[in-house]
């Protein structure tokens, strides 16, 4: 019913978009010059008078209608069933729902509830016709207004502009206030958590085992959540990856960009690139199934113990999937630094090796940089490789060849099963996160700061 | 292709028809290279570099061809020509920059001293150093004033100490002419000075390395009158030490500050003289229609 309606609205405004260019020519004389704008121009603006309006007024009814409709069905119940507690009543209104759309009701409907629901579909018949009504006199209104304001003199151009920027403002802020919301969103849950459990504890704890009892008298009942463990497993696993990725990425941007023949940079950029695009899922069973295995063999054969799960697989595998953030970013912001600085150095008779580490490295500092902390963001936030390799437990070591396990691992297993919402267990989830949260930003805030400092500008 | 162009490529032919044996067809396109000469003397007493039968190609397009031209020491020598006739080209071959051409194929003999420069044992590397390179467009690093014109002396180990250093880029900034100017402010970037000044800590970054030759391809072209006519006076004081090759597109420019003057056209090098010559008498008459302005 409601999409035909926007489908009517949408061909309507096609409609306005023809009428108001026929008009702009037709008040012009046949001669576009005399007008202000393009008849194109003209034409947005009648189909934004046409559809704009109505849009808005179709999106506020739409989302009204619905409340309205049974606020007066539960109005027009009995009073035995009105004065029912705010709980039952939701019941009530979810069976009356379900009858109305003829689904299976749990009860046999009694015959106040069924006059209930022909009233509900009564008024929504109702509704839904005057909605039609109302959008399309507006839609109708609208162009009929453009139509009139149509002159040459009209700066339609400027009028269209406008609401186009509306568009792009609306559009920015969605992800501006989204953010704001999830951070707001997660600030909050953490306050709760912090009343039960003690932020210090939380900050410098050196235990983690957030199991706790259900009853009191159980033992653990207290659970420990200390995130020190967590943050040191990140840490480490980030650190291995990074190890990995940083000089095999800088390396091959290097290569691509300064040595490679382009017809072999353009087979092995993306060559590359692909190896971000395959799953961590595989990555996580290529991780626990052949890289653990490997690492625990030749630990054994050198007399070093290595744990079935180990901080060295999950971060070697974890490694070799950033390797393209690095070098595939890296390699455009070598390839940006003007050739004019190459020939500079060339021409003092600087080898290409010197070139590259005293001019193009320096220059394009700011953006490999930027690389290096897209994936430092992306081996924080890795989950999967690390659960399926690096194991649960929450080691506080330094020893790669042991088990640990991450901050993102134990937010997902804090949240997974059946959970009260309100236990310190969950809570601790959104603790974890704003942490995390905060830890990625400060690393921003340094790696900005770090940029300014030692970058070289080129015009 | 304009009609000027064709214009000058049948004047060209005609030309080449007078100063070789007569050709058999009288075609449009010219071909026989070998048998064009160079009006003019190009040769000298005691030549700095000495290119002969030198070919450029970009791909299949052949750039310059079959060139032969004498660089005097200590004398500056000014390449002019119309747009797109090969000075850059063939300037670059001298220290070959244009190597770094993947397409660019270069072919005959150019000498550097006894050097054959594009003998197989001869170390680009090193030869770069000796023969220096100003750009049309001021290119300095974006590194301090102090490590621009310290940069080359570092990669190739010129110099023992920081003191020997210091000194160093202050002698070359000096010569340069712009030790005024920045003296207090050695840590700026490079790039925070004017464009003139930039051309000049170029100047001043090539000759740290005490290099033998300059190449200088419209080292002006990107700065005002005044900035041209600093830059104009130092390449005066400069030939004392070095051999200078400017390319220019300002007849002035070439008249005030070279001895002699090599005139290009679509890749040949149609005729070389005195500049004195050359600007009040030349022989060829592409030179005389280049020089008096009814084309490039
Ligand atoms: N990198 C290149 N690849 C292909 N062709 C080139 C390249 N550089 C120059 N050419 C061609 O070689 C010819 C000579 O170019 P060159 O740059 O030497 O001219 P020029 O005399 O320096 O001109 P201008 O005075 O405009 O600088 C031109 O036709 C140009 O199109
Ligand atoms: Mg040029």
């Amino acid at each position: 019913m409601q999409s035909f309606l926007l489908l009517a609205l949408i061909l309507l405004s096609i409609g306005g978009y023809t009428l108001g260019r026929k008009r702009a020519v037709a008040v012009a004389g046949g001669h576009i010059r005399n007008l202000h704008s393009l008849p194109s121009f003209y034409g947005s603006y009648a189909a934004l008078w046409c559809g704009l309006p109505a849009l808005i007024v179709f999106a506020v009814w739409a989302t009204l209608q619905p409340g309205i409709i049974i606020d007066l069905v539960v109005a027009g119940l009995p009073p035995e069933l009105r004065d029912l507690p705010p709980d039952r009543l939701n019941l009530l209104v979810n069976d009356l729902k379900n009858l109305v759309s003829g689904n299976i009701v749990s009860s046999t409907p009694d015959p106040a509830m069924l006059a209930a629901a022909d009233r509900y579909r009564n008024l929504q018949v109702i509704g839904n016709a005057s909605l039609w009504v109302v959008v399309m006199t507006l839609a109708i209104a609208g162009v009929a207004y453009a139509w009139r304001a149509i002159s040459p003199t009209l700066r339609a151009r400027n009028r269209v502009e406008r609401v186009v920027d509306l568009f792009l403002i609306a559009s920015s802020t969605v992800a501006i206030f989204t953010t704001v919301g999830i951070v707001l969103s997660v600030v909050f849950e953490s306050i709760l958590f912090f009343r039960q459990v003690p932020i210090t504890e939380f900050l410098f704890g050196l235990q983690w085992s957030p199991q706790t009892a259900l009853r009191a008298d159980q033992v653990g009942s207290s659970g420990a959540f200390g995130s020190v463990p967590l943050f040191a497993g990140t840490l480490l696993i980030s650190g291995i990856a990074m190890v990995v990725a940083v000089p095999i990425g800088l390396m091959s941007a290097l290569f691509l960009s300064e040595y490679a023949t382009p017809k072999f940079r353009a087979v092995a950029k993306p060559a590359l690139e692909i190896l971000a695009g395959i799953p961590t899922v595989v990555y996580g069973f290529f991780a626990a199934l052949t890289v653990a295995p490997l690492i625990r063999e030749i630990g054994a054969a050198m007399g070093l113990h290595v744990a079935s799960e180990s901080a060295l697989a999950a971060g070697l595998v974890m490694g070799i999937m950033i390797i393209p953030f690095v070098s595939s970013l890296s390699d455009d912001v070598i390839n940006a630094v003007p050739q004019s600085m190459r020939d500079g150095s060339y021409a003092l008779g600087a080898t290409k090796s010197e070139t590259i580490q005293r001019v193009l490295l320096p220059a394009a500092l700011p953006g490999i940089v930027g690389s290096i902390l897209l994936a430092v963001s992306r081996a924080i936030g890795e989950t999967m490789i690390v659960v399926m390799a690096a194991g649960l437990s929450a080691n506080l070591t330094a020893n790669p060849l042991e088990a640990v396990t991450t901050v993102t691992v134990q937010i997902v297993t804090l949240l997974t099963g059946d959970q009260e919402f309100d236990s310190p267990k969950t809570l601790a989830a959104f603790a974890l996160g704003l942490m995390l949260f905060v830890v990625t930003l400060i690393l921003n805030i340094i790696a900005l700061h770090v940029v300014r400092k030692y970058r070289e500008q080129y015009e | 292709m304009s009609t000027t162009a064709i214009e000058t490529k049948v004047a060209l032919d005609q030309a080449l028809n007078l100063d070789t044996a007569p050709r058999k067809q009288s075609s449009v396109e010219v071909t026989d290279y070998n048998n064009r000469q160079t009006v003019g003397n190009i040769t000298v007493d005691n030549p700095k570099m000495v290119c002969r039968g030198v070919n450029v190609y970009y791909g299949e397009k052949h750039a310059i061809k079959n060139v032969g031209l004498d660089i005097g020491a200590n004398e500056v020598i000014a390449f002019i020509g119309p747009s797109g006739c090969g000075k850059s080209t063939f300037l670059r071959c001298l220290n070959r920059m244009n190597d770094t051409i993947p397409i660019c194929r270069v072919t005959g003999q150019i000498r550097l001293d006894s050097d054959d420069i594009y003998d197989k044992s001869i170390d680009v590397v090193q030869l770069r150093a000796r023969v220096g390179m100003v750009f049309q467009k001021p290119n300095p690093f974006p590194k301090s004033i102090y490590e621009n014109v310290a940069y080359g002396p570092r990669i190739h180990g010129m110099v023992n100490d920081k003191a020997e250093l210091d000194d160093l880029v202050r002698a070359s900034l000096e010569r340069a002419g712009l030790i005024k100017e920045v003296d207090k402010r050695m840590g700026e970037p490079g790039t925070s000075l004017s464009g003139g000044q930039q051309q000049r800590l170029c100047i001043a970054r090539a000759i740290a390395v005490n290099p033998e030759v300059i190449l200088m391809d419209e080292p002006c072209s990107a700065l005002d009158p005044i900035a041209t006519a600093k830059i104009e006076e130092l390449i005066d004081e400069l030939r004392e030490n070095y051999t200078i090759i400017i390319v220019t597109h300002s007849m002035q420019q070439a008249a005030r500050v070279s001895q002699r003057t090599a005139y290009f056209h679509l890749g040949d090098l149609i005729e070389v003289g005195d500049t004195d010559q050359i600007f009040t008498n030349p022989k060829h008459k592409l030179t005389e229609d280049y020089i008096t302005g009814r084309f490039g």
